[in-house]
């Protein structure tokens, strides 16, 4: 009984010391933001109904083409991703699986006006534009247009759930951020080189991509292979769905991802950042296992010891 | 005595017990000093055999170890230890003299290998012709994929000289 | 050469040249324990245990660990982390151990402040024991600058300052203990030799010691009670076990012992595999970064109550506090003019003490993570005041005690 009684002081201390300085101690370092589940309040839904077919055409004629791929629809992109960076800062991405991974109000809006839809109003002041025009249409009603436009980019995308983690990442949030860990570069995978020359040209065409993008966004956009130990996937997903709203001013821009796809890009960072939590979970209970019979056999090993010594 | 027999017999259950644990631990530290995957993946080298020219030896690395490519001039004796590809006949071998390791020396003009560290010759087909070596170059494993050659994986033709005894 | 007659078996082979039946009566079957114990009597073993787990973890660490600025974080969470078989579970295992050791530690310690097991003959022992403390203090912030993450670097940086001596401006002492202006290779690479040879030898040898002077004055007991070793170990020799007052360590002491190490282990490994970040801090997890300072630093848990009297004071009072806090401690047992070996509940004002300086280290702990504003740095404040205060008082309060 005594020794309970002792055990629940030093339980007690414990928790309270461990209390104050993790939960509580973090809480204050930190404020939390609640998650929104992706749903964009902030943005309006489509006025009107999409018509694929009319889409093709309406974005043929918009001029997309003249800087974005479309690998889906046979259009290779106009530019290598160093010319590209070069011109624009920063490599438009292929639209092949555009309508599966973002958001259709996302499309909408960014079509529209891509810096306020990505939130990045305050970064293109006294003159300075948005790499990516605004949209006002081609002649017709603009908001017809910009429907079917958008479910144009849904007929030529994967099924959502083709979509894997890597390419969930790799159209998101590739362009910017390299992740060393799975041999990813902003300009592609780092292919194996037999020559360290080749190599080296390689690495060199790298580095040039991200002083155009560093020039760009104001700083090179740190490299994510450790960022879901770092971050956490809270942080990750409310991050992403808002990036003003945890680092105000900012020049990541709201990438306009789905639910579905943040889950497999924190799938991605996960593979990346913890490649094996899943072992671990499956270790730890059979070392459990081990430990609760361990302690068991010691309890009555000392208890057929102690017993003649009370 | 009844008491004695018991803590005895719980202090062998919990003590097998914790050996089980210690087994686990040496398990794992075990599996701690296997090869890391990057270094198993390196294994596995790919050559592409079309720019080979006859008579010149091409030295590629597997397993930190040098291979030698020849690819075979039509007045070279051609051999069953010969890795064909297409029309042509090559020599594929580690680069090790099975005397005690060092790397003979190719001699284009003499068309043989020889070894400096103490005098040791092969053939063009890799055959021991004057000691010490006891044995040919030995044949990696080894497969062929159009003008490209894997070494590090055992294909169909690796595996036929295998079996004759060939490759060792 | 001494007569040696043929032995029987292998046991008696080996008493003959080593006096392993001697060892054992010594060391295991015949060191007398007192009885009256209870679980805080095990947290020595639980201690030696867990100084096992660090060694061997580290072991497997050492293997694949690469001291140089350039590959250091990689080696650890790309080649450690991923590549390496279990290479995550020892990692996550020294990262465990090397913080909760501080909490045993802290127990262990509050344990021998409470049972007055540092006074009497017993002084060596605690002398030793906080020269364990200092040393496994040194490892454990050696140890953590190794992954060079933000953490490893910029605690790097603030700690070898502290060494510039405020007002003293010893900036050449700082570079000296760097090796370089800035932490870098030079820093790295010594504090990797500090950690994996060096201060583990003195551990080692510390704890060596540490059981040498225990030996005399033997264990405590929870009343304080001086025992009759001699006495009571012939009652239990001759066959009553239960009226003596002593127990062997093995198997008595040994079982109970075991039994505290199983429950330890439950709750070590369940952080382990599940609730590790409190060990693992995520700002490490960012390669360090010279140029940028993370917005929040902070020192591993068992090391804030002493950064936080550093904090509230300017510059050097505030050395000066952070100094004298480091050794105060060493001073426990003749700063206590008290004879009186007994249980604090049972000495008077020196429970107030105890009890007073447990909330206040625990106070300075929580404040010392928290960013030093408002109301933060008036608590900070006045927990300092009654840390300096309660050891001003315990000679005074000691004096006056009534003999128990």
């Amino acid at each position: 009984m005594k020794e309970l009684k002792i055990l629940a002081v030093v339980v007690f201390f414990t928790l309270l010391t461990y209390w104050g300085v993790e939960p509580y101690a973090h809480s204050v370092m930190h404020k939390h933001v609640e998650s929104k589940n992706f749903q964009y309040d902030d943005l309006k839904p489509l006025k009107k109904k999409g018509d694929a077919k009319r889409g093709a055409e309406t974005f043929l004629s918009a001029g997309c083409t003249g800087c974005h791929g479309v690998k889906a629809a046979g259009m290779p992109a106009p530019m290598d991703p160093v010319s590209a960076a070069a011109s624009f800062g920063v490599n438009p991405p292929d639209l092949s699986n555009a309508g599966a991974l973002y958001d259709e109000k996302f499309l909408a809006a960014l079509i529209k006006n891509p810096a306020h839809a990505t939130k990045v109003e305050h970064k293109f002041t006294d003159g300075r534009q948005h790499p990516m025009p605004n949209f006002y249409g081609v002649g017709g009603d603009m908001e017809q247009e910009v429907a079917d436009i958008v479910a144009y980019m849904k007929s030529i995308a994967k099924n959502p759930e083709e979509i894997t983690p890597v390419m969930a990442f790799e159209d998101a949030c590739g362009r910017c951020h390299a992740v060393h860990y799975e041999k990813w570069t902003q300009i592609g995978e780092k292919p194996k080189f037999k020559f360290k020359k080749d190599e080296l040209l390689f690495d060199a065409k790298v580095l040039e991509y991200q002083d155009y993008l560093t020039k760009y966004m104001g700083k090179l956009p740190p490299d994510l292979s450790m960022y879901i130990r770092s971050r956490g996937e809270h942080y990750i997903n409310t991050f992403m769905e808002d990036p003003q709203a945890l680092l105000p001013g900012t020049s990541m821009p709201r990438v306009g991802v789905t639910a579905e796809s943040a889950e497999k890009i924190i799938e991605y960072l996960a593979d990346s950042g913890d490649t094996k939590r899943e072992e671990r979970d499956s270790v730890g209970v059979i070392v459990m296992f081990y430990l609760f019979v361990f302690a068991f056999l010691a309890y009555l090993w000392k208890q057929s010891i102690w017993r003649e010594l009370h | 005595m009844a008491d004695n027999s018991r803590r005895d017999f719980m202090g062998k259950v919990f003590g097998g017990w914790a050996a089980l644990g210690g087994l686990g631990v040496l398990y794992a530290a075990k599996k701690t000093w296997d090869p890391l995957p990057s270094v198993k993946a390196a294994g596995f080298t790919t050559v592409d055999l079309s720019a080979a020219e006859p008579n010149v030896l091409n030295i590629e690395k597997w397993r930190g170890k040098p291979i030698f490519i020849l690819k075979k001039t039509p007045d070279m004796e051609k051999s069953d230890r010969d890795v064909i590809v297409g029309k042509d006949r090559f020599l594929v071998a580690i680069g090790l003299c099975t005397h005690l390791g060092c790397i003979p020396a190719y001699r284009p003009d003499q068309k043989d290998f020889l070894c400096a560290c103490h005098g040791g010759m092969f053939d063009t087909s890799g055959d021991n012709i004057k000691p010490p070596p006891p044995s040919p170059l030995v044949i990696p494993p080894f497969k062929v994929e159009g003008t490209k050659l894997v070494l590090g994986e055992e294909g169909p033709e690796y595996k036929k000289m295998k079996e004759a005894g060939i490759t060792a | 050469m001494a007569h040696f007659e043929k032995a029987g078996s292998l046991r008696e082979w080996l008493d003959q040249r080593l006096a392993i039946e001697t060892l054992e009566r010594v060391l295991s079957k015949e060191y007398w324990i007192p009885k009256n114990i209870n679980f805080l009597w095990a947290m020595g073993m639980v201690l030696a245990f867990t100084f096992g787990i660090l060694l061997v973890s580290g072991i497997f660490l050492l293997m694949y660990y690469q001291p140089n600025v350039e590959l250091a974080f990689d080696s650890v969470n790309y080649t450690i982390m991923r590549e390496v078989e279990f290479g995550w579970l020892w990692r996550h295992v020294h990262a465990v151990a090397a913080s909760v050791v501080f909490l045993i530690i802290y127990i262990h310690m509050f344990t021998g402040i409470y049972y007055g097991s540092y006074k009497k003959g017993r002084e060596m022992i605690w002398i030793s024991g906080m020269l364990l403390f200092v040393t496994f203090s040194a490892e454990a912030f050696s140890g953590y600058m190794l992954p060079w993450g933000q953490m490893s670097y910029w605690a790097g940086m603030v700690i070898t300052n502290l060494f510039s001596l405020g007002s003293l401006e010893l900036n050449g002492l700082v570079e000296w203990i760097r090796g370089d202006y800035a932490p870098g290779q030079a820093f790295l690479t010594r504090f990797f030799m500090l950690h994996v040879l060096l201060l583990p030898l003195a551990i080692l040898a510390l704890i060596g010691l540490h059981f040498g002077t225990l030996r005399i004055p033997h264990v405590n007991n929870q009343d304080g009670e001086e025992i009759d070793f001699e006495a009571e170990a012939a009652k239990y020799k001759a066959g009553n076990k239960k009226e003596a007052k002593v127990i062997a360590f093995n198997p008595d002491f040994l079982s109970k012992d075991m039994f505290v190490l199983s429950v330890f282990l439950i709750f070590f490994f369940y952080l382990v595999f599940w609730h590790y970040s409190f060990a693992m801090d995520p700002i490490n997890f960012d390669p360090a970064d010279p140029m940028k300072t993370p917005p929040h630093i902070y020192p591993e848990w068992y090391f804030l109550w002493s950064y936080e009297i550093l904090r509230p004071f300017p510059k050097d009072p505030g050395l000066i506090a952070f100094g004298i806090a480091q050794v105060i401690f060493f001073l426990l047992p003749f700063l206590d003019r008290s004879p009186n070996v007994a249980p604090a509940n049972r000495r008077g004002l020196f429970k107030v003490w105890f009890w007073v300086m447990i909330v206040d280290m625990i106070a300075l702990t929580v404040m010392g993570k928290l960013p030093p504003e408002g109301i933060f740095n008036t608590i900070g404040l006045i927990a300092t005041v009654v840390f300096f205060a309660l050891w001003i008082a315990l000679p005074i309060i000691t004096k006056k005690e009534k003999a128990v």
